[in-house]
């Protein structure tokens, strides 16, 4: 396998996705098979090829400096799980 | 502190908030002090869909200020995402620039001591800011305030050429000037909109290499980056001194204990896995706009003080400080347009009594209750010799308690008209001779310092107003035996 | 009513045959009557008919677009304002979307009437809507059968004729795949033709909206609202819409078809070859020439498919993250907390696997050998297409290497799911509008159902009228996009 558990404990972490032990060995088998595949791609030279990042070659678009939007706090924060005063409220952020 | 043997390596990174109306990606307000999350519209909450379009103004100003400082503007720049989880970062990545930033190498000149030093500008990047985490009163929970994400940042980051705490705050000093002549940041360092991160380290003088470094982050006052810049050194001396390494990390200037810490929250796999965003396209500039821009630049301080000494005869201190801001400049530039008084004489007034004035109410130049056209009425009264430069004092300090009035106003009610009535100073000069045999006599016998005791005994019996050429020469010919 | 165009159902409204509140209603009951199917998340009946109603009165003045009043459905990927907006997931199963994608928002104005929001794979990722967390919907051509995916719920819908048409999303096949699998017509088109502008984001480089249809001029019609330039949306393209009906009834003597050979290769079912072939054959009737193609790069889109597909859906996919909408999990000990919980509660299998996927495609050390790399082999693959497309005015493969599978046949083994994607996902890489269109059905034995074929049409930029062209012609001498499954008549 191209991926140790160990590994994947550290990507899940990074990308904050909690995974439970019992599930890191079926992850971790599922992920190397996808790098397996991926790998195919070192079949292919491109050392001379520019990568294309955006199907089109066009340049960004750039808006006029106008406040176009008003305040809807309250339409907003009807979605949020836990708001007080008009603030997203979250565990203690420790700096 | 023994720092003799080490040689300090400091680079600084400069946020400077861009002053556009709307955000770098949306169409919502940037105003600074709204109600929490009142000018956070979808695109700035990161709601599911939306999609960023940038600001055309904050193409501007980037490129305004890389023409300031004679960087490469690039043809071709290009938007990163740079992902980590925040909770007032709301779409878990920064929309920033990594590889292709707007502006590349330039440099900014600064002062030391009349010395004139050059510092490297790595690059300066277009990026958007993150909202406030809020600690109070949310009973152990922290708040978010998504006011402030996607305003408009300019990272501008210097070459580590800065080798002293001092250093690295005349830079700075430099560029909050530059950043305000060019109007394309407010500089208020109280609302965050110019922050600072510096990077720290040190080496044995000699040593090419450099040591390892820390970075100091968010400091926001020129004070608190020198005392931060100098714990960090002492600390960082300390450390080797006594045998230990120096860990790469962030850290945390606290003004209240004047240490740093280490901000530990921030150094877990600190692996932002930046990428071209694909929700932005490269950013092309062409030759047309980038002249239009460059045609629009103001005169930069640099030349601003050169031409203030050339064409004013003004001394380097005197054209430092009136260019210290745009708007001091262009103050001084109407004073003079609008009185025959000498320009230095101007200067002077302007950099001494006006500017104590403003500092003791702790205003700039720009909120100064006495507007320019009133201090020219003022100064033109000295120069018709309506009044001395003395009694002129006087005038301006009534005038600063009462903004409306004016000059002309002020010296009427308090009668204070310089008298050149030869009559009446020469009654005044005949009794003072008459009063001080003694010093008569001295001065007669070749004490000539005794004079200015007369000049001054005679304007103290007029109370200032006598002209004063007129007193000098009436006294002359009388004590003349 | 449901097997009418929308030509046809436009006439009947306009002379009075039947109302679009009746039409409406008419749909309604049968998403009602087959609901077991599961092609809806959600239906919305009192916003339909409310729509309906406008729509009735829009028609009696007089002027009315010609979808006024056409019962359609959206995939459940395009915001919706004050209206459910889940993306499969549980994640957003609390999300009432704030405001109305750009499509969302020209259909609305296009008079069209929504029935409801359409099933999908979570967060369109997955090829049988099977990763969706209400359930895969059933293909209406045998209810063990997939539908395809991601937009599986679209193409069985319009496919059990639950909806006129439908709105579908295209990523890597998403909406091809589902309409050869039920035997519908599909447009993924040029990328930057329709606004992604609250269409929520998998992979923002290669996400493009398009129509769902039971025919080409169906597409045509649905397509002419859909597209078009949007500021909101810095990847759409600033270029005249043309008109896609227009161009439909044109001759295709001269046409040249390209077959790249790497796609007829092994792997591919026989009888769909056959079926191909068959095809190809009315197009040579209609006067059209084969030219065989060598595309080497295409057997390199699926890995590098995956890798910038995942790269991309790590970012989009970091917003959710239980704070200011969708799931939150209960009382997390601490920040690092909240997020671990809120996105394991919140987010499927298949979705973790490809957010882990692209962490580590993007992570220090290996962004180079991967994204890079994959970034490098689109550009070899565009090529290839851009070289091919001066010689030839249509590429023509399968859309599939085999029928539509059972349910429950690969979800053991992701990677097996991911080869499924074989022949459509370089055309997103591309960025090309592609169709498919049913071509044929399996033969009907005791062991599988009789299952729908599709053919695929690759074309040029902005050559959407062109292969709508191309797709009508041949369902001008054909009848396979007209039958109906089973039981749906």
């Amino acid at each position: 396998m191209l991926l140790t558990t160990n590994d994947v404990k550290k990507i899940a972490y990074l990308a904050r996705l909690g995974i439970e032990d019992h599930d890191l060995e079926a992850f971790t088998h599922d992920l190397s098979n996808m790098l397996n595949l991926m790998t195919q791609m070192n079949s292919i030279n491109t050392d001379e090829v520019e990568p294309m990042a955006h199907p089109l070659p066009q340049s960004q678009r750039l808006r006029a400096d106008n406040v176009t939007e008003t305040n809807q706090r309250e339409h907003f924060q009807h979605l949020a799980p836990h708001v007080e005063d008009g603030v997203y409220l979250v565990p203690k952020v420790i700096e | 502190m023994n720092s003799a043997p080490w040689e300090i390596v400091i680079g600084l990174e400069i946020h400077t908030q861009l002053a556009t109306h709307s955000k770098i990606f949306s169409g919502a307000a940037t105003a600074y002090g709204a109600q929490p999350n009142t000018q956070a519209c979808a695109v700035d909450l990161g709601m599911p869909g939306v999609l960023p379009v940038l600001n055309q103004d904050a193409v501007n100003k980037a490129i305004t200020f890389g023409l300031a400082i004679e960087a490469e503007i690039a043809p071709y720049s290009v938007f990163a995402r740079k992902n980590y989880f925040y909770p007032d970062l709301p779409k878990g990545y920064q929309i920033s620039q990594l590889e292709h930033p707007i502006v590349g190498k330039g440099y900014l000149d600064i002062d030391l001591d009349g010395e004139s030093k050059r510092i490297g500008i790595t690059r300066a990047h277009l990026e958007e800011d993150a909202g406030k985490s809020l600690h109070e009163n949310f009973h152990g929970l922290s708040g978010i305030d998504l006011n402030r994400a996607g305003t408009p940042l300019l990272e501008i980051v210097s070459e580590p050429d800065l080798r002293s705490a001092k250093e690295a705050v005349a830079y700075m000093r430099k560029l909050h000037e530059l950043v305000r002549y060019l109007e394309i940041c407010d500089g208020n360092m109280q609302e965050g909109s110019f922050r600072c991160d510096a990077n720290v380290s040190v080496r044995p003088a000699g040593q090419t290499t450099l040591g390892t470094r820390t970075e100091i982050k968010n400091i926001n006052s020129f004070k608190f980056v020198e005392k931060a810049i100098n714990y960090e050194v002492e600390r960082q001396i300390e450390i080797i001194e006594n045998g230990g390494r120096i860990i790469q990390e962030t850290r945390l200037y606290d003004a209240n204990k004047d240490e740093t810490r280490s901000m530990r929250s921030k150094e877990e796999a600190n692996d932002y896995r930046y990428f071209p965003d694909p929700d932005l396209l490269p950013v092309t500039i062409d030759e047309q706009l980038k002249a239009q821009l460059k045609a629009a630049l103001p005169e930069l301080p640099a030349a601003k003080k050169q031409r203030f000494q050339a064409q004013y005869q003004l001394d380097h201190d005197a054209a430092h400080a009136l260019t210290s801001s745009r708007a001091m400049a262009d103050y001084f530039e109407e004073v003079v347009k609008h009185t025959t008084l000498d320009a230095k004489l101007c200067a002077n007034w302007l950099t001494g009594d006006l500017t104590a004035a403003l500092n003791k109410a702790d205003l700039d130049i720009q909120d100064s209750p006495v507007s320019a056209a009133r201090i020219a009425e003022l100064l033109q009264r000295i120069s018709d010799q309506t009044i001395s430069g003395k009694i002129a004092k006087q005038v301006f300090d009534t005038l600063w308690q009462h903004p409306n009035s004016t000059a002309d106003t002020i010296i009427a009610e308090q009668g204070l008209k310089q008298i050149t009535d030869s009559g009446a100073i020469e009654a005044i000069i005949d009794k003072i001779i008459a009063d001080n045999p003694d010093q008569v006599e001295q001065y007669r016998s070749g004490k000539d310092k005794v004079f200015a005791f007369f000049v001054g005994q005679v304007m103290k019996a007029m109370q200032g107003k006598a002209n004063p050429a007129e007193v000098n020469k009436m006294l002359i010919a009388k004590l003349t035996p | 009513m449901h097997t009418k165009t929308i030509k046809q159902l436009a006439e009947g409204l306009r002379a009075g045959t039947f109302s679009s509140v009746e039409l409406t209603q008419h749909f309604l009951t049968r998403i009602e009557k087959f609901h077991a199917l599961n092609a809806f998340i959600t239906v919305t009946q009192e916003h339909a008919l409310t729509a309906a109603k406008q729509a009735d009165k829009r028609l009696a003045e007089g002027n009315a677009p010609l979808l006024t009043g056409i019962p359609f459905a959206h995939k459940d990927i395009f915001c919706t304002h004050g209206i459910k907006t889940s993306c499969g997931s549980k994640m957003l199963d609390n999300f009432i979307a704030p405001y109305n994608a750009t499509v969302v928002d020209k259909l609305h104005h296009a008079g069209a009437v929504m029935l409801g929001k359409l099933n999908m794979d979570e967060f369109a990722m997955g090829s049988s809507n099977e990763n969706s967390f209400y359930g895969a919907a059933h293909n209406p051509w045998h209810e063990n059968v997939v539908p395809g995916g991601s937009s599986g719920g679209s193409a069985a819908a319009v496919a059990a004729g639950l909806a006129v048409c439908a709105t579908g999303t295209d990523t890597g096949g998403s909406i091809r795949q589902p309409a050869a699998f039920c035997g519908i017509t599909g447009l993924k088109p040029s990328y930057g033709r329709v606004s992604r502008y609250g269409m929520i984001a998998y992979a923002s480089s290669l996400d493009q909206g398009g129509p769902m249809a039971r025919s080409a001029e169906d597409a045509a019609i649905l397509l002419q609202a859909m597209a078009g330039f949007d500021e909101k949306d810095s990847t759409s393209i600033n270029e005249p819409v043309p008109d896609y009906s227009r161009h439909l009834t044109e001759s295709l003597q001269g046409l040249k078809i390209g077959l790249p050979k790497e796609f007829f290769q092994h792997g591919l079912n026989n009888q769909i070859a056959q079926d191909i072939d068959n095809a190809l054959n009315e197009y040579r009737k209609l006067g059209a020439t084969i030219i065989e193609l060598s595309m080497p790069t295409l057997t390199m889109a699926i890995p590098a498919y995956y890798v910038l597909a995942s790269a991309e859906c790590s970012s989009n996919l970091s917003r959710y993250d239980g704070v200011r909408f969708g799931h939150r999990c209960e009382h997390p000990a601490d920040l690092t907390d909240l997020y671990l919980r809120s996105r394991a509660e919140g987010f499927g299998s298949e979705v973790k696997r490809r957010i882990l996927m692209g962490t580590y495609a993007l992570s220090a050390g290996y962004y180079d050998a991967y994204y890079l790399k994959a970034q490098k082999i689109r550009r070899l693959i565009s090529d290839d297409f851009q070289h091919a497309l001066t010689q030839v005015d249509v590429i023509m493969s399968p859309v599939t290497p085999s029928h539509a599978f059972t349910l429950g046949e690969k979800t053991a083994d992701p990677v097996h799911m991911y080869l499924e994607d074989l022949y459509t996902i370089a055309i997103n890489l591309a960025g090309l509008p592609a169709m498919s269109i049913p071509i044929g059905l399996s033969a009907d034995t005791p062991e599988a159902p009789k299952l729908p074929v599709g053919l695929q049409l690759i074309g040029a930029y902005f050559s959407e009228a062109k292969l709508l062209n191309i797709a009508h012609a041949y369902q001008q001498v054909t009848n396979w996009h007209q039958l109906i499954p089973t039981g749906f008549e």
